[in-house]
């Protein structure tokens, strides 16, 4: 088991080389570089920028090297300072931007996970020991409803009623008054507070489908002779349900954390820009817009490290629950 | 048994047809008893048949602003024409419009003019369309029997163009993007999968480190770098094309992975052992003998696709990174409604993403249906 996560963790470095090589190749691949974007910002406020200027900035923030060096010297800084260069645009250290964003993405991220598998495990075993029910209809129908409907639409329907029917202006995830002040208990509570609206639109997509496989789960199990034994055995029909199919259908369902977390961190990008939130998503948005290459690239890097890690979770996970795999 | 569960009431009547019916007579006999599933294909049947002649469909012409139509409200249709002698006939029609003024905010307010009809007509003659880019007609659905008054069935959006002609006009890009996105990682995933199942050894553990690589990616910030590295001046179809493709690219990993476990399984099985016994070449094999016996799953996993990337070229051109206005798709449409100001003048903005769910929710079902039908082992 030890063996299999730490060759596992050695596999994730040069995947995470690759990955962060590509992102910092595709960020760079449109035509021209931040300097652009900025004496374009400049133009548009009618201040002209000549040449000098401008390849000095090039050469003040390592532009006119060649973009391997330029690579190189970038996850040289990362991997002995911790240092992840620059974001042109703001002027600030890229670690000063993003650790905060990252960490309301995990808290979000994880919110979204406990939500969606609070929701979906009870239903989903509803739907299966009451097969062909009104109710198994009903939730049938609404997961595919939850499945189709995307979750920026989601979030826009969401605000629309909020700002129509109750005049509440949704979005952010703070308070004005605790935008910018310290951490403090109350704003804890206020995070809270603002949290479960995007909590609900991220989980709907997810619980969706998490209810169909539960179900088909639970539908194989539920046929077979061991849940007959444990019945004639006089076990209660809950404690049967628990003990047994449940534990057995969970399996197929631990072997998806590994999509379900990149999926929300990735899903959560999109409505995180619609609802503005101070996540990581419209950061990179606006990063990958401007060319602000180190803050994109930190930003593609950290989250493609997180899907990673997601999917050595659930491997453990599996080997947890079902002693019959073993890791090698 | 099991064959007899599949076909059904009506046909195990006549176990003489169930006896002789080929593969796919078996799966559209299942299919069939699938109600949901065939709503769905009846919807997705429409909606390609309006894709690939939206025109015909719209009343007005999508591009066509109309300053004092600006955020006009939907028209109710009314389909019974009653007379003032108080008989009655099918005739479809509806209360025009009228534009006043609040004198104090000057917001334009618009009130049905309940003394007047404004009739349309059956295949009646409008604005001229081009078919697939071939000819012109100006045949439409549904026409005004006065040209001076539009139609809004589902309301006018900020520049006054008709909401509903639109739709019709996005069902084009929109449903085509997945179909064609989903062709070009079929392909791939084909290819690379096939590859991977048939030789094994070396190949196989490349491509799989190289599939387990592009899974682990998260598609969202993927797409979005390489989308927002797309120059935005390029040609329409040039746009259209690389965003299917950026699509795609991502889309593949999961078909080679389904395409190589079947070709694994199979690869062992008598017949294709007996297949290459009798000297048949490496193609034949591939094509004739082992490619027919899961292009059934390939067509169900193909079929569920279709809406991720319906869904995914949504968002990518709601968020301003996909397809570019002029061109019409229904994320481009859905972006008119990002501000919280505008869908709380025009909700009827909203109705381009009623569009997606309907369309994702047809194919999911005509996914689902297909998937059933096509394992022979369910009951």
């Amino acid at each position: 088991m030890l063996r299999f996560i730490l060759s596992r963790l050695v596999w994730m470095v040069p995947s995470l080389v690759v990955v962060s090589f590509l992102s910092f190749v595709l960020i760079q691949l449109p035509p021209g570089d931040y300097v652009t974007t900025y004496i374009a910002t400049l133009a548009a406020s009618n201040e002209v920028v000549d040449q000098n200027t401008a390849a000095e900035l090039r050469s003040r923030f390592g532009l006119d090297q060649p973009m391997i060096v330029q690579y190189a010297k970038w996850l040289g800084n990362i991997v002995t300072r911790g240092d992840f260069g620059l974001s042109f645009e703001w002027q600030q250290p890229v670690s000063d931007l993003i650790w905060e964003r990252m960490a309301l993405t995990l808290v979000l991220t994880f919110s979204t996970l406990l939500a969606t598998w609070g929701i979906a495990l009870p239903i989903g075993v509803f739907s299966a020991v009451k097969k062909y029910s009104i109710g198994d209809y009903l939730v049938t129908f609404l997961s595919f409803l939850g499945l189709a409907i995307p979750s920026f639409l989601l979030a826009l329907v969401l605000m629309y009623i909020a700002a129509v029917e109750f005049g509440q202006e949704v979005g952010g995830l703070f308070s004005e008054a605790y935008v910018q002040a310290p951490w403090s208990f109350y704003k804890v509570l206020d995070l809270l507070h603002h949290l479960w609206i995007p909590v609900i639109i991220l989980a709907v997509s997810g619980t969706a489908s998490l209810i169909r496989v539960m179900r088909a789960n639970m539908l194989d199990e539920l046929s077979k002779p061991y849940v007959t034994t444990a019945r004639a055995k006089g076990l209660s029909e809950f404690r049967l349900l628990v003990k047994y199919p449940m534990r057995l259908a969970l399996n197929p369902f631990i072997s998806t954390i590994a999509w379900l977390l990149p999926n929300l961190v990735s899903g959560s990008i999109i409505v995180a820009i619609v609802l503005s939130l101070p996540t990581a998503g419209p950061l990179l948005l606006q990063s990958l817009m401007s060319q602000d290459m180190y803050l994109a690239g930190a930003f593609v890097l950290l989250i493609c490290t997180l899907t990673l890690i997601g999917s050595l979770i659930s491997d453990i996970l599996l080997a947890l629950v079902d002693p019959r795999i073993r890791l090698e | 048994m099991s064959e007899a569960a599949i076909a059904g009431g009506a046909v195990a009547a006549d176990p003489k047809r169930l006896a002789v019916a080929s593969q796919w007579q078996l799966m559209w006999w299942a299919f069939k008893r699938h109600r949901a599933a065939m709503i769905g294909l009846w919807i997705t049947v429409i909606l390609y048949v309006i894709a690939v002649v939206p025109g015909f469909f719209a009343v007005n012409d999508p591009a066509k602003q109309n300053a004092r139509a600006a955020y006009h409200p939907p028209q109710a249709l009314h389909l019974i024409d009653t007379a003032e002698d108080g008989s009655w006939s099918i005739r479809p029609y509806i209360h025009p419009y009228v534009l006043k003024r609040d004198p104090q905010t000057l917001a334009s307010i618009f009130t049905p003019d309940t003394t007047k009809k404004v009739y349309l007509k059956l295949f009646g003659q409008g604005f001229e369309y081009k078919v697939l880019g071939l000819f012109t007609a100006s045949t439409h659905l549904f026409a005004s029997e006065n040209p001076n008054q539009p139609l809004f069935f589902f309301g006018a959006d900020r520049l006054g163009r008709c909401v509903y002609s639109r739709i019709m006009e996005g069902a084009q890009i929109s449903l085509s993007v997945g179909l064609v996105g989903v062709l070009m990682s079929l392909s791939l995933g084909v290819l690379l999968g096939g590859i991977s199942g048939y030789y094994g050894g070396r190949v196989d553990f490349v491509i799989q480190r190289v599939i387990e690589f592009v899974l682990s990616l998260p598609t969202i910030p993927i797409w979005l770098a390489l989308a927002a590295a797309l120059p935005q001046d390029w040609p329409a179809v040039l746009n259209y094309f690389m965003i299917t493709v950026i699509l795609s690219l991502t889309g593949w990993a999961q078909l080679a992975r389904v395409v190589r476990g079947r070709f694994l399984s199979l690869r062992t099985e008598e017949f294709v052992t007996a297949a290459r016994l009798d000297g048949a070449s490496e193609g034949r094999i591939i094509f004739r003998h082992m490619l027919p016996s899961f292009a059934s799953h390939i067509i169900a996993s193909m079929t569920l696709a279709i809406p991720a990337m319906i869904l995914a070229e949504t968002s990518l051109s709601f968020l301003g990174l996909g397809l570019q206005p002029p061109t019409i798709s229904w994320g481009v449409l859905l972006r008119e409604a990002q501000n919280i100001r505008s869908i709380a003048t025009a909700p009827w903005l909203f109705a381009p993403g009623a569009a997606v769910v309907l369309a994702v929710i047809a194919l999911n079902f005509l996914g689902d249906g297909l998937r059933d039908a096509a394992d022979p082992y369910n009951k």
